[in-house]
Order: structure tokens, then C-alpha cells, then sequence
């Protein structure tokens, strides 16, 4: 592909903190190589807004490479941007033309509240995994990495779903802001192997409950979320998160 | 939510058996038998009570989580996802929903209400006289007016079904691809059969294919 220079209008959301109500600001980039990322492209304006002794824009990122669940931009309208299973920090500026107008956004939910500009609080996810995304292991010497057989659909769908980054774009995405892909992910993986059968039902059980505790929506299906999930989580696993949550529900001890 | 619902479509599976007698062509009877018979067997009157609970737990629930998760999104994104992850109806259950449920009132007003509480006329089939339900709707569907509101109700219903038929069954965990893609099927065509069935009934009336 060609490499081609050019110049955007940027409406960047600007909110100094949680309590503050935050706006639109637009911003001229100029010289933006179509081989930058598009992170690349924002730490350039960030890099102008800093000489012109202006503030910088706050944004969230850390490996750059697709895998850490760090970078988290809604834009025009998309979770990550233009691109199927992509993160923001594997978004390249060819996907953009010569006087293209970029509308940069955070993740909207009352769960995940705007720490500044484009950084928000996913800690309810942390606290959501904390509450059942582990599982119980012997201590002593390492058992042989291969001793236990496991059914190879089951190893990989177990593996698909372990591919959730935590990016909340599917809360982003949502309608109802609800976290259910995410929950399924981290559900899933360890339903599906047998070294999560001793949790198997307290495990959904608190999952499912911390996240009603955080505030997120409830499911109704729509499959936003799948369509703009990074690593193509399958809704699949949604449907199994409601089979495990009825199937604890009805035959737990508590 | 899903049980609720799926009641309804095993409901609607019925009424829209009964509503294909009209088309028997033989100035009711047939038709006239049967909600004769559905409306004097004590099974039927039981189940009417539980149609009744399932439609007013349906629609608070449905109206409850409609309010609860609109909540927790508190400042609207500028440039919405829209149709690019989701289908315009998916995403618009509360108010097809609502528009299902003024349909109703409507609905139970012109024919349940009469049927039940006052006399119909009568109509003399195999020398019994029973209530003549069949006259009652060719003269109900012979206002356009009425016709108009029932087929925009009924494509309400049809959008209502296409998004929450496959819904219902993913909420009680049946989503794994091989079922998910046979229930796909089967709620696309029952959403549009049972629709296109209910739509023709006013059509019918109004353009004469039906009378008395
Ligand atoms: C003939 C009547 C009706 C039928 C057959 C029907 C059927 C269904 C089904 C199968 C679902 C999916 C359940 C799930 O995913 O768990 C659903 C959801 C829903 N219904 Fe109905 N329904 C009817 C009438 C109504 C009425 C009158 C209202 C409200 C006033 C209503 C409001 C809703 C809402 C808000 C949802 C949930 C939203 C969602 O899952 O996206 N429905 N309905
Ligand atoms: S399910 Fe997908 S969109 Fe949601 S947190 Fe995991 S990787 Fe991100
Ligand atoms: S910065 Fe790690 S996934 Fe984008």
C-alpha cells in the first residue's frame, strides 16, 4: 500500500476529572503519516499540545500490541475504531483519508466512570475476576503438564474464550452497558476445563453477582458486543454463562 | 423474561390456529365451533388465567428492565454504534413492546371483552344456538381505521418475535452454534408466519375474501 501524509479534524472528549462535566475540543493534526498507529498519531498531538504548554490528552495504553486490554477509545461511534478484531494501538492511520473528521470518545458506562479525557475505571472488572476467576491447585511438586486428558473442543473453546483482554468494549458497545461477554469469557475458560470444576458453581454464582453490584446493564441479547469484541468472543459463551448460572442457581447448597 | 415470553409464542400458536378457520369458507361455522368450544371448556378458562399473569409479568418485567438498564449509561455517546453491531429492532424490544401492549387493549376491547361480558348474537350450527364470534369480526375489521391499526400491531408483533424468539433460548443457555442456527431458522419463519397470518384477517374482511 502507498504511503500517503494527512492532515484531520479531531474532536477529542476533554473532562479534567470524575466530577467535572467534560466536552468536545477540536484539534487540526497535520503530517499524519498513513504508517502510524493511531495512538502514534495521538501521542504527535499530544507532543504539540505539550509544547504549546497546553494540557495533553489523557488516554489509556500499555503494550501496544493487542494484547494487554489497556487502550480503550470509542471512535466515530465504535469501540476501537474502524477495524474487525482490533484494539485501538493495532488501528494504523490508513484506515483514515486527507480531511477525514475522527470523533474520539471514552468508554460511556456508569460502571466504568471517566478518570480524565479518555481514561476510565475498569476496576469493576478486576473485582468482578477477583470473585471467582481462580481456581483451587495443590501445592508441592508440579504435577506432569499432561496428566489430566481434556476433550479437545473443550480445550478450544476454553482457550477462545481466555483470549478476552478485559478491554470493556462489549460494556462500551452495549446498549445496556452490560458486561456479560466479558463475564462469559472469564467464566467459560475455566468451566470448561477440569481444573474449574471445584468452583464451577460458586464461581458464576459470585461472578454474576459482583457484576450486578457494579452497576452493569442486563443482558438482552443484541450482539453488539460480539461484533466489535478485539478477540472475537463468541456470544456462544454467553448462552453457556446462562446455562451455568441456572444449572448453580438451582442446585447450589446456598 | 424468556419463560414468560415463550409462553406467549405457545399461545400465539394456538390463537393463530383457531383464527385460520375464517378461512374455511363456510360463513363461520367452523370458526364459530371452535371459540365456542375454547371459550366454554373449563381447561381453557384455567389457562386464560395463566395467559393473563404471563402477559402482565411479561410486560413489568419487561418495562423494569427496559427503566434499569437505560440507567447505567448516564452521559450518551455523540456518535452512536447504531446498526453497524446490532439490529434496529434488537435494540427496540421496550418499545415494540409497548406498542404490542396499546395493541392489546385494543384488541381485547373489540373481541374479549364482548365475548365475555355481554351477548354476542347468535348463530344456529347443528341445531345449537351459539354466539356468532364470526359476524362479530367481519363487522370489527369492516373499519379501515381499526384494519390500519391492526396491521401496523401485528408488524409490531413480528419485530417483536424476530428479535425475541433466538433471545428467549440464549437466555435459558441454549446457544451453542447447532442449536443456535436451527432456532435462528425456526424463529425467522414462525415470527413471519404467524404475523403475515394475523395481518391477513383485517385484509381479508376488508377486501371482501371473508364475509358473512
Ligand atoms: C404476543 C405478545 C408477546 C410475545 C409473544 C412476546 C415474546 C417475547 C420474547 C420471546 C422475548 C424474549 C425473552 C428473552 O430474551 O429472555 C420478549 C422480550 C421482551 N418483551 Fe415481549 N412478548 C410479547 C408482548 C410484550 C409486551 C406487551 C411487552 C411490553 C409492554 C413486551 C416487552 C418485552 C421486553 C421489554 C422484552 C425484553 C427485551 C429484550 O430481551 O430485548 N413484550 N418478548
Ligand atoms: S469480551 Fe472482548 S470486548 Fe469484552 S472485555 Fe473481553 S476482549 Fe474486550
Ligand atoms: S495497548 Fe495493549 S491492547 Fe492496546
Amino acid at each position: 500500500m502507498d504511503h500517503y501524509i494527512m492532515n484531520l479534524t479531531l474532536k477529542v472528549w476533554r473532562q479534567k476529572n470524575n466530577q467535572s462535566k467534560g466536552n468536545f475540543e477540536t484539534y487540526e493534526v497535520q503530517g499524519i503519516s498513513s504508517e502510524m498507529s493511531f495512538l502514534e498519531m495521538m501521542d504527535v498531538l499530544n507532543d504539540r499540545l505539550i509544547r504549546e504548554g497546553k494540557d495533553p490528552i489523557a488516554f489509556d495504553h500499555d503494550c501496544r500490541e493487542g494484547i494487554c486490554g489497556m487502550c480503550s477509545m470509542y471512535i466515530n461511534g465504535r469501540p476501537h475504531g474502524p477495524w474487525h478484531a482490533n484494539t485501538v494501538c493495532q488501528l494504523h492511520m490508513r484506515a483514515y483519508h486527507e480531511g477525514d473528521v475522527i470523533v474520539v470518545e471514552p468508554w460511556r458506562a456508569k460502571a466504568f466512570p471517566v478518570v480524565k479525557d479518555l481514561i476510565v475505571d475498569r476496576s469493576a472488572f478486576d473485582r468482578i475476576i477477583q470473585a471467582g476467576g481462580y481456581i483451587s491447585v495443590n501445592t508441592g511438586n508440579a504435577v506432569d503438564a499432561n496428566s489430566i486428558p481434556i476433550e479437545k473442543d473443550h480445550a478450544d473453546a476454553s482457550f477462545a474464550a481466555a483470549a478476552c483482554i478485559g478491554c470493556g468494549a462489549c460494556v462500551a458497545a452495549c446498549k445496556n452497558s452490560s458486561a456479560m461477554l466479558f463475564v462469559s469469557a472469564k467464566v467459560s475458560h475455566l468451566a470448561l476445563l477440569p481444573q474449574g470444576a471445584p468452583e464451577r458453581k460458586s464461581r458464576v454464582l459470585n461472578m454474576i453477582a459482583q457484576m450486578d453490584k457494579e452497576g452493569f446493564g442486563s443482558c438482552t441479547n443484541t450482539q453488539a458486543c460480539e461484533s466489535v469484541c478485539p478477540k472475537e468472543i463468541s456470544m456462544a459463551n454467553i448462552a453457556r454463562l446462562n446455562s451455568e448460572f441456572i444449572g448453580a442457581g438451582l442446585s447450589a447448597d446456598k | 423474561m424468556s419463560i414468560t415470553g415463550l409462553s406467549l409464542i405457545a399461545f400465539l400458536v394456538v390463537h393463530v390456529g383457531v383464527n385460520a378457520c375464517i378461512w374455511a369458507r363456510d360463513g363461520g361455522d367452523m370458526f364459530n365451533k371452535a371459540s365456542h368450544f375454547l371459550g366454554t371448556t373449563v381447561v381453557i378458562r384455567i389457562l386464560e388465567v395463566g395467559l393473563f399473569a404471563g402477559i402482565i409479568l411479561h410486560v413489568v418485567q419487561g418495562l423494569v428492565l427496559e427503566v434499569q438498564n437505560r440507567s447505567r449509561r448516564n452521559v450518551a455517546y455523540a456518535v452512536k454504534l447504531g446498526n453497524r453491531g446490532s439490529k434496529w429492532y434488537s435494540r427496540s424490544m421496550g418499545l415494540l413492546g409497548t406498542l404490542l401492549l396499546l395493541f392489546l387493549i385494543m384488541h381485547l376491547s373489540h373481541f374479549w371483552v364482548p365475548s365475555r361480558f355481554t351477548e354476542l348474537q347468535t348463530v344456529n350450527i347443528d341445531g345449537k344456538d351459539i354466539p356468532n364470534q364470526y359476524a362479530d369480526i367481519v363487522n370489527i375489521f369492516h373499519n379501515p381505521i381499526v384494519d390500519v391499526l391492526y396491521i401496523l400491531g401485528c408488524l409490531s408483533l413480528l419485530y417483536h418475535l424476530l428479535h425475541g424468539f433466538q433471545s428467549a433460548f440464549r437466555t435459558l443457555g441454549l446457544g451453542n452454534s447447532r442449536y443456535m442456527s436451527l432456532i435462528k431458522i425456526i424463529g425467522f419463519w414462525f415470527s413471519i408466519i404467524v404475523s403475515l397470518a394475523f395481518i391477513m384477517m383485517p385484509i381479508s374482511v376488508y377486501f371482501g375474501w371473508v364475509s358473512e
